[in-house]
Formats: C-alpha cells, sequence, structure tokens
C-alpha cells in the first residue's frame, strides 16, 4: 500500500482519500486485533499499538515513492502496514507462525518488509535515525534521487542519535525526512516534564539549519501534504526536514498500560479528532457517500478477520530458525 | 615496489585496493579526508578518490556507524573509521544491538556489508582512555566478524576480505604496530577471515597469538630456541570466524598451550579458546593451559607500568619455560 507515489502536495482526490481512509480503517482493526490476541494469550511478549497515529504513517507513506526507505520504531504496526506488509503477515510475526514478516525472529518490536522499502523497526529508542541518514547517504551516493524516512516518538528528540543524525544529515545534505510522531508521552512520563521547548523535535531543527514544521498528525491530508513536500525539497537536493506531527495513541505504552497518568478527558479530546474521524469528514466535504465509507470499513474489517484466522492457522516458527540468518551465507557457524 | 612496507601505509593500500576495484566502497569517518587520518592511515586516499568517496564526519561516534549501517543496508559499502577503539562505546548501540542483529531479527531480509576500522591496543602511553585492547567487546556479540592483522601483508589481505565479506566486519588495527614493517602484499592478495597464520613451525609448545602479541609471541620463541625449546606461534588473525582447527591440529604435534593476549585477563578471547581446547583437545594435552594477558586495571601512563600490566617478550618467555616443566 504504498500508493500514490508522484502525487503533489494538495493532489489527492477523493477517490485516492479513500484508499488512504481504508488502509487507516485496517491498520486500526489489526491493533485491535493485536491487543485482542495479546489480551487472549495468543501473543507473546509485548506491543506497543500506533491506534490513534494512522494518519502519521499512511499520509506519509502515500507521499513516498516505492523505492524511498522508511525506519520505524517498536511502535512501527501501522508503518509496516502502511508500507506495504500485510496484517496477516505482521499478525502471524507476533503469533510467532513461520508465515510471519521474520519467520518469528522479529516480534511486534521488529515488523520489516524490506522488499517494500520497509527497512525495520528498532527498538532502541533514536538509534534509526543515524541509519536513515546513511540510508539517504546512500542513495545520494548512487544518484537514485531515493529518499529515506525515519519514524520516531517524541522521547527520541533527548537522545544523543537524534541529534548526531540531525547534524550528519545537515552538513551532508542528505535526502532524509525525520518525521516525529509527537504523542505528548514517552512511556509514562509527559514529554513536557523533560524537554526544555514546546516542540522537541521541531524546534531543534533549527539549531541544525533543518526547517522544523508542526503539523495535525492526526489529519491524513495534512501529513501527506507536508511529506510530499519534504520529499519534493529532498530530492531536490536541499536537504532534510524535520516534521513534528502530533497525535495521541489510544492505548497505554505497551502490553496492558492502563495509562492512568493521563489526565480524565484528554483521551476523549482527542478521540474527537481521531484520524479516521477526520478523514471521514474530509471525505463527506469531497462528496463520498456514507455507503461508500461503510463499504470501505467492511472491507477492511473483513481482510483483518481472514488476517486474524489465516494467522491463528498458520504452522508455528520452525525451531531451526533459530540458527539460520546470523551470517550473510544463511549459517550461524562463527568458528572451525 | 619497495621490499618494505609499513603496517599504517598498509591500511591505506588495502582500502585503495578495494576502493579501484568496487567503486561502491566509501570511507567515513573524523579526519581521514584530506587530513589522512590521526594516525596516517588513509594518505593519499582523499587524493584518489575525492571528498565523495572519503568523507569527513563531525565529532559524532553514533551517527558515524549508524550512518555506515543504513548505507550498507542499501547498497554501498562504507568503511567507517572510529579513531580509538575506545571510542567504540560511544557507539556500542550500533555494534551490540543494531548491526549484528539486523539481519537475524529481520529474518535474514537485511545485508550489512560495512567495516568498522579502528586504532586498536596499547603500548604507545596514551593513557588509560586510549590504549585499551578491546577486540572483547566485539567477541561478546554474535554477529559481528573480526579481524585483527599483525603484519602489513595481512592488512591488505584482510582488508580486502572485510571489505569484500557481506557481513560486518570489525577492523581492529594495532597502534603499536603502526610504525612496523613488513614485505608489501603481491597484487590481489585476500587472506580468507577465519584463516589463522602460522608465522613460525615448532615441536614442543603451541603459542596462539594476536596482532600486537604475535611479535612478542616470535621474540620469546627466538629467545627460547636456544634453550631446546621449540616453540610454534600461530597468528589467529581473526577472533569470528575463529580457526579452532588450526590450534587443535598443532596441538597435535606441540601437546603444549600458551595463549597471549593484551586485552585484560578477565573476559579476555584466550578463555574462549582455552574452553574450546579443552572442551574438544583436552587428549591432545600434556599440560595446562596457559593465557597470558594483560593485569586486570585500566591502562597506566608511563612506560615503567604500562610494562607491568601487559605481557612482555619477558613475561612470554618465562611462561613458556614453566610450562615447559611438564
Ligand atoms: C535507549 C532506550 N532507552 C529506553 C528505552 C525504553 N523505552 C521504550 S519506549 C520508551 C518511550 C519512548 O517514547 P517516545 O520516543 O515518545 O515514543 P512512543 O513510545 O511515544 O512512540 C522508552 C523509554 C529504550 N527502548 N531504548
Amino acid at each position: 500500500m504504498t500508493g500514490t507515489s508522484t502525487q503533489q502536495a494538495g493532489q489527492l482526490d477523493a477517490a485516492a482519500l479513500l484508499s488512504l481512509y481504508e488502509q487507516m480503517s485496517v491498520i486500526r482493526r489489526t491493533e485491535k486485533a493485536a491487543h485482542d490476541l495479546f489480551m487472549s494469550g495468543l501473543v507473546k511478549g509485548t506491543t506497543h499499538l500506533a491506534a490513534g497515529h494512522e494518519a502519521v504513517a499512511v499520509g506519509a507513506s502515500a507521499a513516498l515513492r516505492p523505492d524511498d526507505y522508511v525506519f520505524a520504531t517498536y511502535r512501527g504496526h501501522h508503518h509496516a502496514i502502511a508500507r506495504g506488509a500485510t496484517p496477516e503477515e505482521c499478525l502471524a510475526e507476533l503469533m510467532s507462525k513461520a508465515t510471519g514478516l521474520c519467520r518469528g525472529k522479529g516480534g511486534s518490536m521488529h515488523l520489516t518488509k524490506v522488499d517494500t522499502g520497509m527497512l525495520g523497526s528498532y527498538a532502541i529508542v533514536g538509534s534509526h535515525l543515524p541509519m536513515a541518514a546513511g540510508a539517504a547517504w546512500s542513495a545520494q551516493v548512487r544518484g537514485t534521487g531515493q529518499v529515506a524516512v525515519a519514524f520516531f516518538g517524541d522521547g527520541a528528540t533527548n537522545i544523543g542519535a537524534f541529534h548526531e543524525a540531525l547534524n550528519l544529515a545537515a552538513v551532508w545534505q542528505l535526502p532524509v525526512l525525520f518525521i516525529c510522531e509527537n504523542n505528548f508521552y514517552m512511556e509514562y512520563t509527559p514529554i513536557s516534564s523533560v524537554t526544555p521547548v514546546a516542540n522537541p523535535a521541531a524546534d531543534r531543527a533549527p539549531g541544525y539549519g533543518i526547517p522544523g514544521e508542526v503539523i495535525d498528525g492526526n489529519d491524513v491530508l495534512t501529513v501527506h501534504d507536508a511529506v510530499a513536500r519534504a520529499a519534493e525539497r529532498a530530492r531536490a537536493g536541499d536537504g532534510p526536514t524535520v516534521i513534528e506531527a502530533q497525535t495521541y495513541r489510544h492505548y497505554g505504552h505497551s502490553r496492558t498500560d492502563p495509562a492512568k497518568y493521563r489526565p480524565d478527558g484528554e483521551l476523549e479530546q482527542w478521540l474527537e479528532r481521531d484520524p479516521l474521524t477526520v478523514a471521514h469528514r474530509h471525505l463527506t466535504q469531497l462528496g463520498i457517500a456514507g455507503d461508500e465509507l461503510a463499504q470501505a470499513d467492511s472491507r477492511a474489517e473483513q481482510v483483518v478477520a481472514n488476517a486474524v484466522d489465516a494467522a491463528k492457522n498458520a504452522p508455528d516458527a520452525d525451531p531451526a530458525e533459530a540458527f539460520t540468518d546470523v551470517w550473510a551465507d544463511g549459517g550461524s557457524t562463527w568458528r572451525t | 615496489m619497495a621490499d618494505v612496507i609499513t603496517y599504517r601505509d598498509a591500511v591505506a593500500e588495502g582500502i585503495a585496493r578495494e576502493m579501484r576495484r568496487d567503486p561502491s566502497v566509501v570511507c567515513l569517518g573524523e579526519d581521514i579526508g584530506a587530513a589522512g587520518g590521526v594516525f596516517k592511515t588513509t594518505v593519499g586516499l582523499y587524493d584518489e578518490f575525492g571528498p565523495d568517496r572519503i568523507r569527513d564526519t563531525p565529532i559524532s561516534e553514533q551517527a558515524i556507524v549508524g550512518a555506515a549501517m543504513g548505507a550498507a543496508m542499501t547498497g554501498i559499502r562504507p568503511v567507517a573509521e572510529i579513531m580509538f577503539s575506545d571510542f567504540l562505546a560511544c557507539c556500542w548501540d550500533y555494534l551490540a544491538n543494531e548491526i549484528p542483529k539486523v539481519r537475524y531479527m529481520t529474518g535474514g531480509q537485511v545485508t550489512v556489508p560495512l567495516v568498522i576500522r579502528t586504532a586498536n591496543g596499547g603500548g604507545l602511553g596514551f593513557g588509560a582512555q586510549h590504549s585499551q585492547a578491546v577486540e572483547n567487546w566485539a567477541l561478546t556479540v554474535p554477529g559481528l566478524k573480526i579481524a585483527a592483522p599483525s603484519n602489513p601483508a595481512d592488512v591488505v589481505g584482510l582488508m580486502a576480505a572485510a571489505i569484500r565479506s557481506d557481513d560486518p566486519v570489525v577492523f581492529f588495527e594495532h597502534k603499536g604496530l603502526f610504525a612496523s614493517k613488513g614485505t608489501p602484499a603481491p597484487p590481489e592478495h585476500v587472506v580468507e577471515l577465519g584463516q589463522a597464520g602460522i608465522v613460525r613451525e615448532g615441536s614442543d609448545v603451541t603459542v596462539v597469538a594476536l596482532a600486537s602479541t604475535v611479535p612478542t609471541a616470535l621474540a620469546a620463541a627466538e629467545r627460547l630456541a636456544p634453550e631446546d625449546i621449540s616453540a610454534e606461534v600461530i597468528d589467529l588473525r581473526c577472533l569470528i570466524p575463529l580457526d579452532v582447527r588450526t590450534v587443535l591440529t598443532s596441538l597435535q604435534h606441540t601437546s603444549r598451550l600458551v595463549i597471549v593476549e593484551e586485552n585484560p585477563y578477565q573476559g579476555g578471547w584466550g578463555a574462549t579458546l582455552a574452553s574450546l581446547v579443552a572442551d574438544e583437545g583436552f587428549d591432545l594435552l600434556d599440560a595446562p593451559i596457559k593465557r597470558i594477558a594483560s593485569a586486570c586495571v585500566p591502562l597506566p601512563f608511563a612506560d615503567a607500568l604500562e610494562e607491568r600490566v601487559i605481557p612482555t617478550t619477558d613475561s612470554v618467555t618465562d611462561q613458556i619455560r614453566r610450562l615447559m616443566a611438564y
């Protein structure tokens, strides 16, 4: 679902927007399924759900070329799907199945699908920002016109790798987009309580000579347009951009976190501006009828229901996989 | 071709050969460009290959290694320099968590063909934060290959293998060896990773060494020869892959094993080797395995102190003599 690659800012028509709406609906339902499967014991370890963040992943992906690179975090189900992984492959990975994206070696925090440009989800906060800079450098060296994107949380803006990556990207004028999903919380702590500026990503960007923009991360059109502009700049050789998309996670940080630390009423306020609701409103204004939207939702529902069934019925990951893929020859031999 | 070349020049030579051969090889690091590197190990590269392929970086070890990783994942072959190996600690996340794991945890979707070069080890009086032998740090992490040459020809040959490797390689250049001289590498010279070299044949004791301890072991062997002690010296050249076979084969005719490491005794690579030999070659042994390693202290500055800490020809000679009593 990497979609409408050559769309310029503001050019999404009603049909394209409806398709983005449907992708968001698929992601939302996949997250719900992941949550339910976790609660019923079929997903082990942990999950970091991105329900509420869908517009960032979907809007950005729609503004990218299929061969652009995306690096994400442990909260990356939405990026993986927006970038072409199927809900079935993702849920199978969460359920330790042989048909999972990484054949059971990745899990929720490492969803990766390299052949569609999803270069991985990384669980060390901020570690992937320099990698995205490096992928952009490689594109620059090879002269391919590709851009690289790092999606990260607000919390990542206080780690050294963020600052090193921005500086390197600026001095080397790399075609890289740093897209912060500012959901206002790190794990359980509000970002504002540990950060000296109001916009943790965008306000720091000018210090590196990089444009920093704060946008409504719950409006898929706004995200699409901002990313399309930044990608255009990057491809023209004008260097990196920091986009800070303000959004909100509907669930707690991970697993069964009930998010008790959030003030009363905050979630409800954000739910009024849920990315699906916002897109729904746009579509209605563009003349898309209610039944077309309902059909999109029911298709999404079907896709995810099938994915859950297929993933549940898939064979378990092969234990022999534990000893493959350490090295490029496919094996794990370290001695003679 | 000159009949001798320094270890330091061999580093630049090894990189240049690969850059000429493969246009996707690029270098990045602090001061590696026009300045030629703080150890003068990249002299001439900038003139030959220009700023697009020889990139000076800010002092940003995380960005250097993280960017090298992203670049390696997407179609080029970066050779990243971390000036002193001690500074690997500043980008340890990439060595411990990112580079060695990404192929595995993505189910084989990603290949990371990169080399991280770094100046390792003591003996030059740089003090505790610029002198450590840290190859053991890398050894603790599954997924990194580790090369540590002891002479100029091996520098070139291992560099070729490291840069051509589709796996990530940490390449330890030894600071104390930079000025040492040796035979230049022949054209097209490649030393396969994981192939130890027998640098001196002998029949009484096998001395396994790496990088700086190779000349130390050779000097000890020469000193013991008049005493009718015949030492075989093995240069491991690589820690991963680890050439255990060459060591076991040597023990078949020597039956005694001495391991000489520059790194501190605790957790040293020699412990892994000793454990493998105890597991698989106990029958071959006529004496306990002897490990000679640095003392468990930060490396001191003054020569007189440093010499007490690091294995020397004297200490190695002495320990081999004692082992011969069995
Ligand atoms: C280097 C590092 N430190 C701490 C953690 C533990 N941790 C995991 S997620 C998280 C919060 C990150 O918050 P943010 O960057 O805002 O992303 P979000 O979870 O909101 O998407 C922390 C502290 C980690 N994974 N890596």
